[in-house]
């Protein structure tokens, strides 16, 4: 539970804000907590952010060092726990942890061979990572939103240490998965049609003509429809699982807010945060799932080969 | 809620994540699956084969036994009509030999009584000639009336 100094709204602000590693720039004033400058920076320094301000001041060159952690963490969590099971496994009666795996990896491949008919053996790996790790990066919501913030704030001495455990709900983390995706889409468009290929894939669709002049009048709109159809599937990846994520978090952190107001209130959040977390767990899994299939489907028509093409 | 390096991070990050999973999961997980799958395939199709061959022995079994039997039934039909062969030809030996043995006792009794009826014959004679004699006594001369008595004989 938050601190009884701290207002609701700081309080869920404080749930909204990285652990920042950045740049701040030379004549930066750094500010204290009552709002006076606490210290001029007399040139370009490389510091954790003391508050929101801060962190948005830093701009670019900042880097989100909890999600970070949490995102690699958690990916070299299953990625070391399958390999070790994969290490083992053998073609006998499988048992235990090799079990599981296997209905993992079994589901991924029928969902992969379901929607990806061309050859590549990445696509399958590359749908198991996107499963798994937006799987246990989803799940860290389910911890209670204090617990972790609140353990680190004792393990540093700083109360108001900022600490956020679900790296889904960082836009930077969503839509960096979101963008990888649409430069392998890119990769593998080129690579498998050529630069040609990509070209032409931009510029004579939606509409073709047969006759060339008509089609060079065609080639503005039909790239202006192709840009926006391709810059919105990375987006819409990345966004539609930041938002499922943030909204969830949102209310994990606005039904937390209830512990503070008395018994009554308290008992009710603690069955508000039950309820919510049993429905989170579909939207957890569901999010995964949604984020593997596009990915599988987008890399499907990254490979395809229009029949027209083929005539060429 | 701003955009920074954090993507950056999480892009490459992604990427050795996706090649880590490639190298040293999904293969070996793989291989181990797809060899199991075989070995599955494997053992249905054995057992499929084992079966086929089953009946295939069975159905053999069967029709052996079936020839078995029929070569029984014909053996013993043969010897069933061997032996009404044997006692066939037995039959016919003993009627032939009984017809030969009553043929040769036939034959021997007809020379006995021709036997017997020539001493009757000589008997009667002798027997006539010794009553006439005694009847006629001295009327009647042997030597003269010998040969009407002889007559007479051969006339009986």
């Amino acid at each position: 539970m938050a601190g009884e100094s701290q207002s609701t709204v700081g309080y869920i602000q404080h749930h909204l804000t990285n652990l920042t590693y950045g740049k701040l720039p030379a004549g930066y004033e750094r500010l204290d907590e009552s709002g006076h400058v606490h210290e001029v920076l007399t040139q370009d320094t490389w510091t954790l952010a003391h508050s929101g301000a801060e962190a948005s001041d830093m701009g670019f060159m900042a880097i989100h060092v909890d999600s970070m952690l949490w995102s690699i963490g958690l990916g070299f969590l299953f990625l070391v726990i399958f390999a070790r099971i994969a290490k083992r496994a053998h073609s006998g009666v499988p048992r235990g942890a090799q079990n599981i795996l296997e209905m993992i990896i079994g589901f991924i491949d029928q969902t992969v061979k379901d929607g990806f008919h061309h050859k590549n053996a990445m696509i399958a790996p590359m749908a198991l990572t996107i499963f798994m790790w937006i799987l246990l990066m989803n799940t860290m919501d389910l911890v209670p939103v204090d617990w972790i913030p609140a353990f680190m704030g004792w393990v540093t001495g700083n109360p108001h240490f900022f600490f956020k455990v679900v790296p889904t709900t960082d836009p930077n983390v969503t839509l960096g998965m979101g963008f990888t995706v649409f430069g392998l889409m890119v990769y593998f468009t080129i690579a498998k049609k050529g630069f040609m290929g990509f070209v032409k894939e931009l510029t004579l669709h939606p509409f073709h003509s047969p006759k060339w002049y008509v089609n060079i009048l065609l080639v503005p709109i039909n790239f202006a429809l192709e840009a926006i159809s391709w810059i919105s599937k990375p987006i819409s990846l990345g966004l539609r699982l930041f938002g499922n994520m943030y909204a969830g978090e949102m209310i994990f952190i606005l039904i937390a807010t209830m512990f503070g107001a008395g018994l009554v209130l308290g008992i009710f959040a603690g069955v508000l945060q039950w309820a919510w977390a049993v429905f989170h767990i579909l939207v957890i899994t569901l999010q995964a799932f949604v984020f593997m299939v596009l990915t599988i489907v987008y890399m499907a028509t990254a490979h395809q080969i229009e029949e027209e093409d083929q005539f060429h | 809620m701003n955009i920074n390096l954090t993507l950056i991070g999480q892009s490459i990050s992604f990427l050795f994540f996706v090649w880590f999973s490639y190298k040293f999961v999904w293969g070996a997980i793989r291989t181990a699956m797809d060899e199991r799958e075989k070995q599955i395939a494997d053992g249905l199709d054995a057992a499929d084969r084992a079966g086929r061959d089953l009946e295939l022995a069975q159905e053999k079994a069967t029709k052996q036994l079936r020839e078995a039997k029929a070569e029984a039934a014909t053996i013993i039909d043969a010897a069933n009509k061997r032996a009404s062969q044997i006692v066939e030809e037995a039959k016919d030996v003993a009627r032939t030999e009984g017809e030969r043995l009553k043929a040769a006792a036939e034959a021997q009794i007809e020379q006995d009584v021709n036997r017997a009826k020539e001493q009757l014959r000589s008997q009667v004679a002798k027997l006539a000639l010794v009553g006439a004699e005694k009847v006629l006594e001295a009327s009647i001369d042997e030597s003269v009336h010998k040969d009407m008595v002889d007559k007479l004989a051969a006339s009986l």
